[in-house]
């Protein structure tokens, strides 16, 4: 292997480098001065986020293990931008005095757990299939107990790291029988013996349960509300958008490849787990208070949406899936930026807190209902587009009493969005959050999120490119 | 075929109820440590699996023996994190009983 070869992981090795480079920085910079550690890590990230966007090789590395394809390399770099936006979101919080001490380690945690989403999705076996998977959540786990000074933050920490290590051993269970039953653990071969005996079936269930604790579909979603809720906010949306995105499409790229020939059995699975996924996390996001545990259950809600695409099991189905997750970046984190802006100026996180917001802060107000209106699927923002391609990929399967559940449930959704715009722009509130500036990066943010609602919408060249990369079984 | 004197299914009954025992122990025990220890049981669980497929069905190449080693070596990464945040647990509820961590709820 010469260095050439090594190019091919460009993205992995880049963000290594990142993150040494932050580490170097954390030891030269005095302790009263540890906010340059802000501009450096973000100036990094962006020369990291432009280099992965230029023309890169594709190819196989270390015998098969790692394999990127162009399509890989789109999704890497879509994760790349929302996690930009997310360290964008999160510069005005670590600025906080209580953070002064440890800024630098949560760039490294938040970007170690970057490393690992990419091993994880451009992975073409299971070993490194696994591998990218705990490199990503253990990280994760520990930034959920960030603010160690808050018992909530301290409780979603343990819950995660106990549940995601639970859910990680059903997964391995399951891995273990399908190398026992195929006696191999690359990707390709699993896929050439897979030959559907009782034995397989059982390690294939626990595959997807294992995996569904990471999307959070619903019999396996109890750990989602309390780890979103007590994670400090731009973790949170990290969890909910970066994680739930790079899961989502190793999922779907799984099933596509390794368990082609199942395709039957894992579409009936699938067909049950989206029915409940979308009820329940609709059901449950009404009847919330906490912005942030309404944001945890209307994702819930996105992902069930999501299993359709995966569902269509065809070129659309994987297009629809990318496409829905790149609007989903932009809209969910639009979301969530206003939510840690006002978390961070004010503290404050209730829905009724949020009462007659629009007089005093119109601009924030505007963002938000853009942003429940792209989550909601209402048509002039890129939502609309995105849940209408996963419902077409899923009737071109023949599943229309499904897609009937999932129109359903996007106009029950609509109705807790509209909760939140109610209460910022009709409800009266006598004390409504006052009026203040937010910092450059957190509008830089938004502008961000704003124009990629906008522009994923109505510019078609992204959707045909994503359609162009996409393969079916 | 046997090795050792031990067949196949020997090794697959003993992990078997080792994972259970696993998921049991993670459902009904009430002790964070405990219920860290229980998972500790569904990953050895998942090891003699991997070894046992590895050394009586598929001689020819190491590749479970491989997977077993990285499992060993990620559950002890998992491990250390869950302690840190067991004593983070200690210090803010100073217990570390699952029925008192309950500041967030449905």
């Amino acid at each position: 292997m010469n260095l050439d070869q090594f190019l091919i992981m460009r993205h992995e090795l880049l963000l290594i480098g990142v993150v040494l480079l932050v580490l170097i920085a954390e030891l030269f910079i005095k302790s009263d001065k540890k906010h340059h550690v802000i501009p450096i890590a973000l100036i990094l990230f962006l020369l990291y986020t432009i280099v992965g966007f230029l023309p890169a090789k594709t190819g196989v590395l270390f015998g098969g293990m790692y394999q990127t394809s162009e399509l890989v390399i789109l999704f890497k770099n879509i994760l790349n931008v929302a996690v930009f936006i997310i360290l964008l979101q999160s510069a005005s919080w670590l600025r906080k005095d209580i953070n002064h001490e440890r800024i630098s380690e949560f760039y490294i945690i938040l970007l170690s757990s970057l490393i690992g989403m990419n091993f994880m999705i451009s992975a073409g076996d299971f070993l490194m299939f696994y591998l990218g998977l705990e490199t990503a959540t253990i990280p994760l786990t520990a930034l959920a107990a960030f603010d160690k000074y808050k018992n909530k933050s301290a409780e979603a920490g343990i819950k995660f790291i106990l549940s995601s290590a639970l859910s990680s051993g059903i997964l391995l269970f399951g891995l273990s029988i399908l190398y026992g039953t195929t006696g191999s653990i690359y990707f390709t071969e699993v896929a050439e013996k897979l030959v559907a005996s009782p034995l397989l079936v059982l390690g294939f269930i626990f595959f997807v349960s294992g995996m569904s604790f990471k999307i959070s579909l619903v019999p396996f979603h109890f750990w989602t509300a309390d780890v979103y809720e007590g994670a400090p906010v731009n973790v949170t949306s990290f969890l909910s958008v970066v994680s739930k995105g790079a899961a989502a499409f190793i999922f779907m790229v799984i099933l596509f490849t390794v368990f082609k020939s199942l395709s039957n059995m894992w579409g009936d699975v699938l067909y049950l787990l989206s029915i409940l996924t979308m009820t329940i996390g609709n059901l449950f996001a009404m009847r919330q208070k906490n912005m942030k545990r309404f944001l945890a259950f209307s994702s819930i809600a996105q992902a069930g949406f999501i299993l359709l695409g995966i569902m269509g099991a065809s070129e659309l189905g994987m297009t629809s899936v990318v496409y829905f997750v790149l609007v989903y970046v932009f809209s969910n984190l639009a979301a969530f930026g206003v939510v840690s802006v006002i978390s961070d100026k004010t503290g404050l996180e209730s829905m009724d807190d949020y009462n007659g917001m629009y007089r005093t802060n119109p601009k924030l107000s505007l963002i938000m209902m853009l942003a429940l209106f792209s989550l909601a699927g209402i048509p002039p923002v890129a939502g609309f587009f995105g849940k209408f391609f996963l419902f077409t990929s899923a009737a071109s399967k023949g599943y229309y009493w499904l897609v009937l559940i999932a129109v359903l449930n996007a106009t029950v959704s609509l109705y807790y969005y509209l909760l939140v715009v109610k209460a910022m722009f009709i409800n009266k509130n006598d004390a409504p959050i006052a009026k203040f500036k937010s910092t450059f990066t957190d509008r830089l943010a938004l502008i961000i999120c704003v124009a990629g609602i906008f522009a994923i919408g109505f510019a078609s060249p992204i959707y045909e490119l994503i359609r162009k990369l996409s393969f079916g079984l | 075929m046997e090795r050792y004197g031990i067949p196949l299914e020997g090794f697959l009954v003993i992990s078997t109820a080792m994972f259970f025992i696993g998921i049991y122990g993670f459902l009904v025990r009430k002790n964070l440590i405990t219920m860290l220890m229980s998972i500790e049981l569904i990953l050895n669980s998942v090891n003699i699996n991997f070894v046992a497929f590895n050394s009586y069905l598929f001689p020819e190449n190491m590749q479970g023996n491989f997977f077993a080693l990285i499992v060993v070596a990620i559950a002890a990464a998992e491990a250390s994190v869950a302690i840190a945040l067991i004593i983070n647990i200690y210090r803010r509820f100073s217990n570390i009983e699952v029925e008192n961590i309950d500041e967030m709820k449905y």
